[in-house]
């Protein structure tokens, strides 16, 4: 394999610096490193080097809906936002509840080879929420799942959910739970509040989410076991989470792109491209989300990137499928709303976007730091770039975003996983 | 005027006042042998219901044909809606054809706003009620009714609703009467005030142009007109209120209570009652209650709106006197 000298672009945000590829592996990093004949040179002044993102929660919708996305177009679009990895989660038709499911997955993830794909196993068969999957014989499968979720539905029976936090704890795995009190979330179409009074929309509380994390967390705390809390999307939810850190709780939470930036208010369009589960919410919720992930509260960016094709979203509110991509977007967003406003330096990213959902996850050889030795899955994107978000440049196959004809900043130009560039200049390699 | 009707919110106080000025000139025509204006000859309606609906569907029909309109009715039930197609699709099967206006009943909140702003179709879109946010027509007839009660029949022109008290009762959640009530009655200059069980009220009311009460037999001598809002069956098996039997002790309107209101002050109801239930046969049949003059209502002020959207800004039967926009 070839080598590639990526020449001056700032590690992790900090003073300019060469680094140079060899096969899979980061060879060395430094200055002034001279390129021999057979180096691949990309210049990247001003440009930041990242470790390759990681995306703990992924809708790759394979098997079952490749009319919205594939693991192929997925893991493209994964490459195209700067992740060399992630997760895939369970609510696939079939479901990923057995090893059969999982392990094609994973394998259609290395055929495609744009981004290791990890499957997420369900935790109950179906995601029924009434019967444990086979964990462990998806732990022990060729795919080594290790993070399993319903996401999509709660696990809202106590006594299942004990039992999977319980069950896990044998392979060392992590549930990763949709906080979503179903009774108090029936016939919820968006936040509960201000708006949704005035839209005549049903509302969706904040305290359907809140219990459920309450619940949760103690629970982990009575069986000694770690818990995940997927997209965190309220004011109240951040605070019980500080709380169950303070307490010693094994807990680490996630929060997507959107619930950065985006809140209630646009749902006065009735444009169902806003539609999403959990719900935007309101301003003050946006201020503490974007607060807790700056402390470390909220552990890491996730995107759950949900793919629909157009149909499911080109018709009235309520017929609208829930949901928004988010890969090929996710690093502009943060870059608005956590960089520009000075609440994470580029190095922070790099934690919350890598290191911690490679942790979270155990993905083996991601979220490594850069540096001479550790595998070569980098991601180098132009922060003073500027561009307004058309979706039909997207790799994915749906293009349900709500930025559409909005400017954000930042492009993600390289990827490489494993040291093959899988972009390149903006391009799918 | 607007070139939708989606919300009652979305009228001004001179667009409202121009509705029911025209609303009055509309219900003389009702008066007549012959029932009929040329006014909309030519143009074609279609009434898109997707909900039942048989009050609002035949008041708009009846409005529709007054005003010499071709009306296609189109009711999702049995159609090709229940074979999977969806809004988007009918709409422009109806652009198509060339229809001139589309008159939509939706379950769905939102959807006509839809309709009007997605570009699925050119034609204007009346609301005709959607799921549990709004349903301008019906406040329109209401205010109306209300202008003809309590200003005058004839003293009313020209006017809005002033100091007038008006308390809506019942299941406000679930009301899309309520929410363009509340909005429209504000805009006129009334004083809102909404009385239910505290289950029935939105999260989020405090911001709502109105005051709220759980105290009916408090709010009923200082009302100049009480609306009873439909409490839905279904309601009652949802924890919404612990039974039929107490919802009605607390919120229901019978002989006793109505006697706390002024002696003026009218009962109100958008129809159909659930009588026993949210008002008596005492209180529905006697002549303080609106609710069939409300019906006559909804055709003059449908044709009014009907006109002011698609024939177009000036009064439909004479020229004689000042409207609302003119007076301000």
């Amino acid at each position: 394999m070839s080598k590639t000298l990526i020449r001056g672009a700032k590690v992790l945000g900090g003073e300019p610096q060469d680094v140079l590829i060899d096969g899979a592996t980061i060879l060395e990093v430094g200055t002034g490193i001279e390129a021999g004949d057979d180096v691949t040179v990309v210049e990247a002044e001003g440009k930041i080097l990242l470790p390759g993102l990681v995306d703990l929660h992924t809708h790759l919708r394979e098997p079952g809906r490749e009319d919205s996305e594939t693991v192929l177009t997925g893991t493209r679009a994964a490459a195209s936002g700067g992740y060399t990895a992630v997760f895939a989660m369970a609510n696939t038709f079939p479901v990923a509840d057995t090893a059969g499911v999982v392990e094609q997955v994973y394998r259609l993830g290395q055929e495609g080879g744009y981004a290791d794909v990890q499957p997420i196993g369900a935790v109950t068969v179906g995601l029924e929420g009434k019967k444990l999957a086979e964990l462990g014989a998806m732990h022990e499968s060729a795919a080594g799942v290790t993070v399993f979720s319903d996401d999509g539905k709660c696990v809202d029976d106590a006594v299942i959910m004990r039992r999977a936090l319980e069950y896990v704890k044998a392979f060392g795995g992590v549930v990763a739970q949709h906080a979503q009190e179903p009774r108090l979330t029936e016939g919820a179409q968006m936040n509960e509040g201000v708006v949704s009074a005035e839209l005549g929309l049903g509302g969706w509380p904040a305290v359907a989410e809140e219990s459920i994390i309450a619940r949760d967390v103690l629970l982990a705390e009575h069986v000694g076991s770690r818990v995940h809390i997927c997209h965190l999307s309220t004011a109240g939810s951040v605070e019980i989470v500080r709380w169950a850190k303070s307490r010693g709780i094994d807990v680490t939470a996630e929060v997507t792109p959107h619930h950065l930036l985006l809140t209630d208010e646009l749902v006065r369009s009735y444009n169902p491209v806003y539609k999403v589960n959990p719900p935007l919410r309101t301003e003050r919720d946006v201020m503490a989300l974007r607060e807790a992930l700056a402390d470390g509260t909220i552990d890491i960016v996730a995107t759950d990137h949900a793919p629909h094709p157009h149909e499911d979203k080109d018709c009235e509110w309520a017929a609208a499928a829930m949901g928004m991509v988010g890969l090929e977007t996710a690093l502009s967003v943060v870059q608005q709303t956590m960089v520009e406003t000075g609440l994470l330096t580029w190095a922070a990213v790099a934690d919350r976007m890598s290191v911690k959902p490679a942790e979270i996850g155990q993905a083996k050889g991601h979220g490594r730091p850069v540096s001479a030795g550790e595998p070569a899955n980098l991601t180098l994107l132009d922060p003073a770039y500027r561009g307004v978000v058309d979706p039909a440049g997207f790799a994915s196959r749906s293009g349900n975003t709500p930025y559409e004809g909005r400017e954000l900043p930042g492009r993600v130009t390289h990827t490489w996983l494993r040291g093959r560039a899988t972009l390149v200049d903006g391009k799918l390699a | 005027m607007m070139r939708h009707l989606i919300s009652a919110a979305d009228l001004t106080r001179d667009d409202a006042v121009l509705i029911l000025d025209t609303a009055d000139e509309m219900a003389r025509v009702a008066d007549r042998p012959i029932k009929k204006l040329p006014a909309l000859r030519g143009r074609t309606i279609c009434n898109l219901f997707f909900e039942d609906s048989t009050r609002t569907r035949i008041s708009f029909e009846a409005a529709e044909k007054r005003l010499s309109a071709d009306v296609i009715n189109f009711a999702a039930k049995g159609s090709s809606v229940s074979k999977g197609e969806s809004l988007k699709d009918t709409a422009q099967t109806l652009e198509a054809m060339g229809v001139d206006a589309v008159v939509i009943r939706h379950g769905a909140s939102g959807a006509p706003y839809r309709l009007a702003t997605s570009g699925w179709i050119d034609a204007p879109v009346i609301n005709a009620g959607d799921g549990t946010h709004q349903h301008p027509t019906q406040a329109l007839l209401d205010a109306f009714t209300m202008r003809r009660r309590l200003v005058g029949k004839d003293e009313g022109l020209g006017k809005d609703l002033s100091g007038k008290r008006i308390t809506l009762v019942g299941d406000v959640l679930h009301s899309r009467v309520a929410r363009s009530n509340v909005d429209l009655l504000h805009t006129l200059g009334a004083q809102v005030t909404l009385v239910a069980p505290p289950t029935l009220v939105p999260v989020g009311v405090d911001t709502w142009p109105c005051d709220v009460s759980y105290d009916l037999d408090r709010v009923l001598p200082k009302s100049d007109a009480v609306m009873m809002l439909r409490v839905q069956r279904e309601r009652m098996n949802a924890a919404f209120f612990p039974t039929e039997r107490e919802y009605s002790r607390r919120y229901g309107l019978d002989g006793e209570r109505m006697a706390k209101m002024p002696e003026h002050a009218i009962v109100m109801h958008p129809g159909p009652m659930v009588r026993g239930m949210e008002i008596t046969a005492e209180v529905a049949d006697s002549d303080r209650c609106t609710v069939i003059e409300q019906v006559a209502n909804g055709v003059h002020t449908r044709m009014a709106v009907l006109y002011l959207l698609l024939g177009g800004n000036e009064p439909a039967v004479t020229h004689t006197r000042p409207t609302g926009s003119e007076e301000k």
